[in-house]
């Protein structure tokens, strides 16, 4: 049978339109996807695009009203606080979650017991919802019922902790939970990384005397960028759409102080009544995610360019 | 042997040394601070879900249970009030799961044979899907938000079940996609092309050949799909209504209810009823979960 299909007669033979139709198959399966993903994505956001620059309040109108919509937006004191608190959260919750994250790895990767049963715990937060995160947290810190009343019933009657509600601090405890919710997924994959690192090179540091400190600051950390910049890229994104977290724990107060761009749209778009102001902040937070993903991606690129260019094949 | 008695051997225990104790101590000692603050506001919310509200506004919200009630989640399941409706969360629980389980098994079926058709058959558009792909994993849902709204309503879909599962389903499936094919490209090619020779099509390889050596990605993405799309709370609020609301979007209106006296009792119960399911999945399924994370967020 197998000589059969490799006779020249049979290669001369036109395709039947039943294999033609199955070559046909593979497509179909995509096309559904194809056709949904490009609304989803392309038209969609030309869409988004569209409404922005409309003169929409509150029933889309399809007309065009200039860039309106975007100088009222900019002049909107909720909008450049929400501007300001994302780029302080933004900074602190990737450093802090970043810096605990590596050192939890760091003392996990020193063969301690219990190492599942540790990974475990550190984790799960990031399986929880933001609004489970956010309820929870909302209630520890509420000075009335949380810490500060757990001190003051021990006798500690001194004690204030009210990061929760003050305008000036509230921003922190929103910082302290995101923290909470992903440093265990730091944690987790850079320990993935650590454990990926060529360990005769460590071992080569070790027998040139080097400490352990410098061997983790000259030759293990160095190596592990890939993975730095794939967590740096996945908690960038969270940052730019944090909405259920801020929602659950403070609902954006005391006053403004704890509003975020992702509030902003939902506020205008479902509360407010101004689609076209919404849809404005919503292109700037895509200009956002491209402004900041770009250069980590391009930069993951690079190094992927080099490494492959550099013996590895 | 030789070889090995010339390197000096690093997994050795070496032998004791104060300065070694004390970086053991450090270790630990960190590690268990830390992990205690990881642990400490579950473990806050269930004791406070076995206490008494009285004794939860008398004390404080942190403290251990001096007598124990079950009639907080009895109260959080069936009789709670969200948004003046005296139901429990039961309603939402299920609203929840009648959402998210469809949407999962469809989005992985989906991104399954996507992932087939993307790696094993020669497509002429290929990166072109997976560049639409890579891209709505990164999309903010803000974005597309108001079109959504709009398209639902078109299609007589606004604030149904049905609505909000095609919404998971449509984004899910850039995520499904590309967690299969980066798991089914390193699939042989051989074993597909032996199927083609013995006269398979398309859909005969994948039921024989793929789905056969597809259970470890099959885990993967049904976990995290249903993770993801249970804990979702920007379009289980959008694009629900009184007839129909997830869990989540429930739970912040439990949350936003401020009528004076708070019922952390059952309030906690109902927090820890809809985080219940993804932690089941994270627990039983924790080794996948962590593989979802590392490999399927590094590609």
């Amino acid at each position: 049978m197998q000589s059969v299909a490799l006779t020249p007669e049979f290669r001369a033979r036109p395709v039947s339109r039943a294999a033609r139709m199955a070559q046909l198959v593979p497509t179909l399966v995509l096309l559904p996807t194809l056709v949904t993903t490009g609304i989803y994505i392309f038209v969609f956001v030309c869409w988004n695009i569209y409404l922005s620059l409309s003169s929409s309040t509150l029933l889309p109108v399809y007309d065009f009203a200039g860039f309106d919509a975007y100088t009222r937006l900019w002049r909107n004191p909720r909008w450049t606080t929400g501007v300001q608190n994302l780029a302080v959260f933004g900074t602190l919750y990737i450093l802090f979650s970043v810096l605990v994250g590596v050192t939890l790895a760091i003392l996990m990767d020193q063969r301690v017991k219990g190492e599942n049963f540790l990974r475990s715990i550190f984790l799960y937060p990031i399986a929880i919802s933001f609004v489970v995160t956010g309820t929870t947290w909302q209630w520890i810190l509420n000075p009335s019922t949380g810490l500060e009343k757990f001190f003051h019933d021990l006798g500690w009657t001194g004690f204030e902790f009210s990061l929760i509600t003050n305008r000036e601090t509230a921003l922190y405890a929103v910082v302290l939970a995101a923290v909470w919710h992903a440093s265990g997924f730091v944690m987790v994959m850079v320990l993935a990384a650590l454990r990926g690192v060529d360990q005769d090179v460590v071992k080569a540091g070790r027998i040139d005397g080097a400490s352990m400190t410098k061997i983790y600051r000259r030759i293990i950390l160095p190596s592990i960028w890939p993975v730095m910049i794939s967590v740096l890229i996945i908690l960038l994104q969270f940052a730019i759409k944090t909405f259920d977290l801020v929602l659950a724990l403070t609902h954006g107060g005391p006053g403004i102080s704890t509003t975020f761009p992702a509030i902003f749209v939902y506020d205008r778009l479902f509360a407010a009544g101004e689609l076209a102001q919404g849809a404005a902040a919503a292109v700037w937070l895509l200009i956002g995610l491209i402004v900041v993903l770009l250069p980590v991606i391009t930069l993951g690129w690079v190094y992927r360019k080099q490494k492959a260019g550099g013996g590895h094949g | 042997m030789a070889d090995a008695q010339a390197l000096p051997d690093f997994n050795r225990k070496r032998p004791f040394n104060a300065r070694l104790l004390a970086s053991r101590v450090l270790v630990y000692a960190t590690l268990i601070v830390v992990g205690l603050f990881a642990i400490l506001p579950l473990a806050v919310i269930f004791l406070n879900s076995l206490r008494y509200n009285e004794d939860i506004l008398r004390e404080s919200f942190i403290g251990w249970p001096t007598r124990i009630t079950l009639e907080n989640w009895d109260v959080a399941w069936s009789s709670a009030c969200i948004n003046a409706s005296c139901t429990g969360v039961e309603p939402y629980f299920w609203a929840s799961m009648l959402m998210v389980v469809p949407a999962t098994i469809i989005s992985t079926a989906i991104g399954l044979l996507n992932g087939f058709a993307l790696t094993k058959w020669k497509m002429p558009f290929a990166s072109v899907v997976f560049v639409a792909i890579t891209i709505g994993v990164f999309l903010p849902p803000q974005v597309v938000l108001l079109p959504w709204a709009i398209a639902l309503s078109w299609l007589g879909l606004s604030k149904s079940l049905a609505g909000l599962a095609l919404v998971h389903i449509i984004q899910g499936t850039c995520f499904t996609t590309l967690f299969c094919r980066n798991y089914l490209i390193n699939l042989p090619d051989d074993l597909i092309k032996a199927a083609r020779i013995d006269g398979a099509g398309f859909f005969r390889t994948f039921w024989k050949i793929v789905v056969p050596l597809s259970p470890p990605i099959i885990i993967v993405t049904v976990i995290w799909q249903f993770t993801f799309i249970w804990n979702e709370f920007l379009f289980a609020v959008t694009f629900s209504s009184s007839d129909f609301r997830p869990i989540t979007a429930a739970l912040m209106s439990l949350n936003a209810d401020d009528t004076g006296v708070s019922e952390y009792g059952f309030g906690s119960a109902a927090v820890l009823i809809a985080a219940i399911p993804p932690l089941l999945i994270y627990f039983f399924g924790g080794r996948y979960f962590v593989r979802g994370l590392t490999q399927g967020a590094v590609k």
